[in-house]
């Protein structure tokens, strides 16, 4: 079992539930008021809803051989443009339909950087991560737009028996996983992501599916921003989705997809952003001060790359394949 | 044996009961091996048969389970390659081990750089540089960068490099795969220079030719155990290679063959008018029919992959015109000349062919799924069959379609990209050295498959640098020279001679060559 | 224009030797930007304005030096920002306690290499990605700052606030500040250090391709620890020169600043892939960004936030124009 490529993800997960369990017994349980579940575990789940839905399209991205630093700026931009249009007495339905446009256009222009012009994704994207929030600032004007709408509320705080928002992220979740594993799109989009030059050759238009998977990301950054300014129910240009992007990028890792592109775990995506938020929600419950939560979530990341990474096994001595073998192919001059 | 002296002198290198083991692999058992001063040995072996483990056990790239190196009699154990290269052990490897965004001066002598005062010597280093190369011959500014030479000549700044170190055992690992007859015989001298001078040299070829020419004597490795020892002169070709197969041959001679030609009245699978590429290739005008072979002759550099990476819409053609079945097409990459049942095996196996993170069922696959688009996936079954199928044809091991494409040897992958297109059922199946840096088994079977193809009714268009080669499975050849067509050979004039003197004949000869 | 014209000129581009276009470019881009402004405000002209981009930006520049080491090897280092901030947090702190302030220097310093350093042992040794390794080092950093203090502290040390306000004239009431100064001597000993010592070269040559480099037997492993235990002493550095500009150390300081950073070196003309680069473009490259921000403050009318959508976009502009140079070479 210890072979898995989930193992110790998983383990660190147990581990943070043990935690909170010791320092707050009652956090496991979980009751049914009106109809809705409250309890420790779901609060985990709605508050990480945002971070696993950016990170299933990171997760794309970054099986591509890319990177996204663009979604927290494209997140904040999704929440100033519904909470602008709303606060200008649009209707909520409209207000979020545009945002999502916008979100879908912003993941082209990463996606045209990217697959046409073959700029290296991080630079691609840096530009973007540093233009977009000045943007969002623009779009608000620089204050904080509050709004009160009952639909837009639903998104980021309602309940149908669970959060809405974490049904949307486990569904976008569930779709992407049935609809790479169910057609050929995980093989190709693994092909491009290993091997960029062979795949052309052999005839995938790795230009389409590399564009596709960052209009995608923009798509995953739009919704989750809305989530984030529907549930304070506010858009905050300057924080709203303020390093979500390596919170995305930490749990794609932790769950086994390595940076350097090609085979990729979705399931393991799933447990790495269910570790970042109970290790936010476990800091709080053990009383540490909330600033301090940097240095706990710097060991955990640093403790489960650790743990997953082939030297430590060869340093230790067992042979355990720590998730998919990788050999780098040369990337083509890039930038 | 030319120089009897050498065995009378001790061993520099002496290697006793070598084993290398990797998780799950024995590599290396038992292996002997020793090299004296100013003797070419080669060594011999088909692919997976131990030569390059047995050169990283000596050059300290990978330490051997159990056994004993002996350098100068005394006992070693390399830690890191840069521990043998301190005991004088260079190796220059069959793919460039240079960095190409530094000068070739500084690629030369880096981290042996000459210092003054605790500084790097930049002067110093220059005319250092430039007393090595010219040591070798090699006629190049020190001070440009090292990327914007030819494959070859890189080749032959890591020899410069490689002798900058006082060495006296200089490891050759297949340098001579990618340089063409002059740039082998420029080298050949220079390795008569160093081994007479006492350098021992260990020398890796693929070439039969090459190792004759140059090696005094020869051990072969196969499946990871020594063979024994061979002196050139007393060893025939045909016994050394059916020693490093380890069965008789035959297979070879099968090959020969020569269809009947084509029928004159179908449109060509393929026509070429005037196509060109500034920079890369001249115009040429091109026909290929159905069920036959057309070898592309030329030296490196001639132009061939330029060719057919124009011919497969790879690169964007500046001029002329390309016609599928007697129609025009415009392709806009190779999409649409697969679509049309064009098919490229590229010469770069690991950059443009192999996907290594994926198993050899997906890489197999991987041209028949992308012509399908993502939404009809091959039904696992069918890739099943195929996969199996394929690998039984072509003999591919392990025998295991979920196997990562990363753990098979070199010519295993080559037969899987080869299978690849063949699943597709391409009309024109276009091979870019497709027998490069494998063993000579897989070479004959790779040769077989071209000729069973163009048997039955396909047609292709076959790049070689081994001119042996290209004359023994093509019914034409196309002859290039200095990125332009020259001629081209069909009938009689198919000849290795014919072609060598197309290739080697000067720009006023070329009519007199054609007729 | 005949052809032969046309050849001719071209010989003579050609004569630069080509790896020296993405620096020319950089400069060419900072005349041009710095042009505006003189176009634009009558003042801009005074020689201050020009003096003040390396006053303003010394420890910029002191950073930008550092990435440029780690990303010549190819790799990237995210927590330079953290750490320049943790920096400014050491010294306020051992400061207000009463360390003298020589030894709080030396405290900030071993820490920032430190840090520094065992980034660069866990990438190596470890294999794990330097950007998921130099992220966890800037949470670490960030959360150490918070972990001394959350509020701002003040840095009263009188030799401290000598240092910070004393100047240097130049001619005509032109003043410098001694930051510059050392930011100036960081950038002279990077040089030496890359082109004129082994360790340099070997930068370079991870860079290019890391396993030619290890196959020649250089000291690759020590190299790439090397890179991010100097990227780490620069970053301790920077936040010292930082702290001299602000007089405080603060766990919010330079939030976002490791952008600026990798932004000022790319426009400086170094590859994120590795083996190409200079010290002296991103020098320029922090220069350019420093104009557009003086530019903005020149306007007066425009809000903060332009900079970072100038930055963004004169970012994009410069990988463009990369991008086609690369291509029209290849």
């Amino acid at each position: 079992m210890i072979r898995h490529h989930l193992f110790w993800p998983v383990a660190a997960l147990v581990v943070l539930l043990v935690v909170n369990t010791v320092f707050n017994p009652s956090f496991l349980e979980i009751e049914l008021q009106d109809g809705h579940l409250y309890g420790g575990v779901i609060g985990i789940l709605r508050n990480g809803a945002p971070t696993l839905l950016i990170a299933v399209g990171m997760t794309l991205v970054i099986a591509t051989r890319g990177i996204d630093l663009s979604v927290g700026a494209v997140a904040a931009i999704a929440g100033a443009i519904a909470c602008t249009w709303i606060a200008s007495g649009g209707d909520a339905l409209t207000a979020m339909l545009l945002a999502l446009c916008v979100c879908v256009l912003l993941g082209l222009w990463n996606g045209f950087l990217v697959s046409v012009l073959g700029i290296q994704p991080i630079i691609a994207t840096l530009v973007l991560m540093t233009a977009g929030r000045g943007g969002a600032m623009l779009i608000t004007e620089g204050q904080i737009i509050t709004v009160d709408d009952p639909l837009y509320r639903q998104i980021g705080a309602g309940f149908l028996v669970l959060p809405i928002a974490i049904l949307i992220s486990l569904s976008v979740l569930l779709a992407v996983a049935a609809l790479t594993r169910g057609t050929a799109l995980g093989m190709l989009v693994e092909s491009v992501g290993t091997n960029p030059r062979a795949s052309r050759l052999a005839g995938v238009s790795s230009r389409t599916i590399v564009w596709t998977v960052y209009v995608f990301a923009g798509l995953c950054a739009g919704v989750a921003g809305l989530m984030i300014s529907s549930n304070v129910n506010a858009a905050d240009a300057n924080n709203a989705g303020l390093w979500i992007e390596m919170d995305a990028i930490l749990a794609v890792v932790i769950g086994g997809t390595s940076l350097a592109g090609g085979r990729y775990s979705l399931a393991g995506t799933l447990v790495g952003a269910l570790v970042i938020q109970t290790l936010t929600t476990t800091v709080y419950s053990i009383g540490v001060p909330p600033d301090a939560i940097l240095v706990f979530k710097a060991v955990v990341v640093i403790a489960v790359c650790l743990l997953q990474s082939p030297r430590t096994s060869e340093l230790f001595g067992s042979r355990r394949r720590a998730g998919p073998a990788r050999t780098r192919t040369p990337e083509v001059s890039a930038v | 044996m030319t120089d009897s002296s050498a065995r009378s002198a001790d061993p520099v290198v002496d290697m006793r009961g070598i084993t290398v083991e990797f998780p799950g692999v024995r590599a290396l058992s038992d292996v002997d091996f020793q090299l004296f001063p100013g003797e070419v040995h080669a060594l011999m072996g088909e692919n997976g048969a131990g030569k390059s483990t047995l050169i990283k056990a000596l050059t300290g790239v990978h330490r051997p389970t159990s056994g004993e190196i002996r350098l100068h009699g005394e006992p070693v154990e390399f830690t890191a390659p840069v521990r043998a290269q301190n005991a004088g052990i260079s190796t220059v490897y069959q793919e460039v081990n240079l960095c190409p965004n530094l000068s070739v001066a500084e690629n030369i002598l880096l981290g042996r750089e000459p210092r003054r005062l605790g500084a790097i010597d930049v002067r110093a280093c220059r005319t250092r540089a430039a007393r090595l190369l010219d040591r070798i011959g090699l006629s190049i500014d020190p001070g440009s960068a090292l990327g914007s030479h030819p494959i070859a000549v890189q080749q032959l700044v890591a020899i410069a490099r490689a002798l900058a170190v006082d060495a006296r055992v200089l490891v050759l690992d297949e340098p001579t795969s990618s340089l063409d007859t002059d740039e082998v015989a420029e080298l050949f001298r220079i390795m008569r220079v160093l081994r007479d001078e006492g350098v021992a040299i260990l020398f890796v070829s693929h070439f039969l030719e090459q190792v004759y020419e140059i090696a005094d004597r020869m051990t072969v490795l196969r499946n990871g155990a020594l063979v024994g020892e061979y002196l050139p002169d007393r060893t025939g070709r045909l016994e050394l290679v059916s020693v490093m197969l380890g069965r008789e041959l035959g297979t070879l001679e099968e090959v020969e063959r020569r269809s009947g030609g084509r029928d004159p009245g179908t449109a060509p699978v393929l026509t070429a008018r005037g196509l060109g590429r500034a920079g890369a290739i001249a115009p040429f005008d091109l026909e290929i029919h159905a069920g036959e072979v057309v070898g592309l002759a030329g030296l490196l550099g001639s132009g061939r992959t330029e060719m057919v990476r124009l011919l497969f819409g790879a690169d964007r053609a500046s001029t002329g015109t390309l016609g599928v079945d007697g129609r025009t097409v415009r392709p806009r990459g190779p999409r649409s000349m697969i679509a049309r049942g064009v098919a490229l095996c590229s010469e770069d196996r690991k950059a443009e062919g192999v996907v290594a993170d994926l198993t050899v069922r997906d890489n197999l696959t991987l041209a028949l799924q992308a012509a399908r688009g993502w939404m009809r996936p091959v039904p696992r079954r069918v890739a099943d069959a195929l996969v199996n199928e394929y690998i039984e044809k072509l003999d591919i091991r392990p025998a295991d379609p979920g196997a990562l494409m990363s753990a098979l040897s070199g010519g295993n992958q080559q037969k899987v990209l080869l299978a690849r297109w063949l699943i597709t059922r391409p009309r024109l199946l276009i091979l870019d050295e497709p027998t490069r840096g494998i063993d000579v088994g897989a070479k004959v079977q790779i040769q077989k498959v071209v000729a069973d193809l163009a048997a039955e009714g396909m047609a292709v268009l076959f790049v070689s640098a081994e001119l042996e080669e290209v004359v023994r499975v093509s019914d034409r050849v196309v002859v290039l020279r200095d990125r332009r067509k020259v001629t081209e050979l069909a009938g009689d004039g198919v000849t290795v001679d014919k072609v060598m003197s197309a290739i080697a004949a000067h720009g006023d000869q070329d009519s007199a060559v054609a007729s | 224009m005949n052809v032969l014209d046309v050849r001719r000129v071209r010989d003579r581009v050609e004569r630069v030797p080509r790896r020296f276009l993405p620096v020319i470019a950089t400069f060419v881009v900072f005349v041009l930007v710095f042009g505006t402004g003189l176009v634009r405000y009558d003042n801009f002209g005074s020689p201050q304005v020009l003096v003040n981009l390396f006053v303003d930006n010394a420890f910029l520049i002191v950073l930008a030096v550092g990435m440029t080491f780690v990303i010549l090897t190819g790799g990237i280092d995210l927590s330079v920002g953290a750490v320049a901030a943790l920096s400014t947090m050491i010294a306020a702190s051992t400061l207000e306690a009463g360390w003298p302030p020589l030894l709080s220097v030396l405290a900030v310093l071993a820490t920032g290499t430190t840090l520094g350093l065992l980034m660069g042992l866990v990438i190596h040794f470890f294999d794990v990605q330097p950007f998921i390794v130099t992220l966890a080092g800037m949470f670490l950093a960030r959360g150490l700052c918070f972990l001394i203090s959350v509020e701002s502290i003040s840095i009263t040390d009188p030799a401290f606030r000598s240092l910070a306000t004393g100047t240097i004239s130049l001619a005509d009431g032109v003043t410098l500040t001694y930051s510059t100064l050392i930011a100036l001597a960081v950038v002279l000993v990077a040089v030496y250090v890359l082109h004129l010592t082994r360790f340099g070269r070997t930068v370079y040559a991870v860079g290019g391709s890391e396993s030619s480099a290890r196959l020649m037997g250089l000291p690759t492993g020590r190299v790439r620890v090397g890179v991010y235990a100097v990227s780490g002493f620069c970053s301790a550095l920077g936040g010292l020169l930082f702290s001299l500009y602000m007089l405080s150390g603060y766990g919010l300081h330079a939030v976002g600043m490791e952008l600026d950073v990798i932004a000022a070196v790319v426009i400086g003309g170094t590859l994120l892939t590795g083996g190409v680069g200079y010290v002296a473009g991103s020098v320029v490259g922090v220069l350019v960004l420093g104009t557009v921000q003086t530019l903005i403050s020149f306007e007066g009318t425009l809000s903060s936030w332009w900079t970072k959508i100038f930055i963004g976009a004169l970012l994009l502009a410069f990988v463009i124009c990369q991008r086609l140079m690369v291509r029209r070479a290849a």
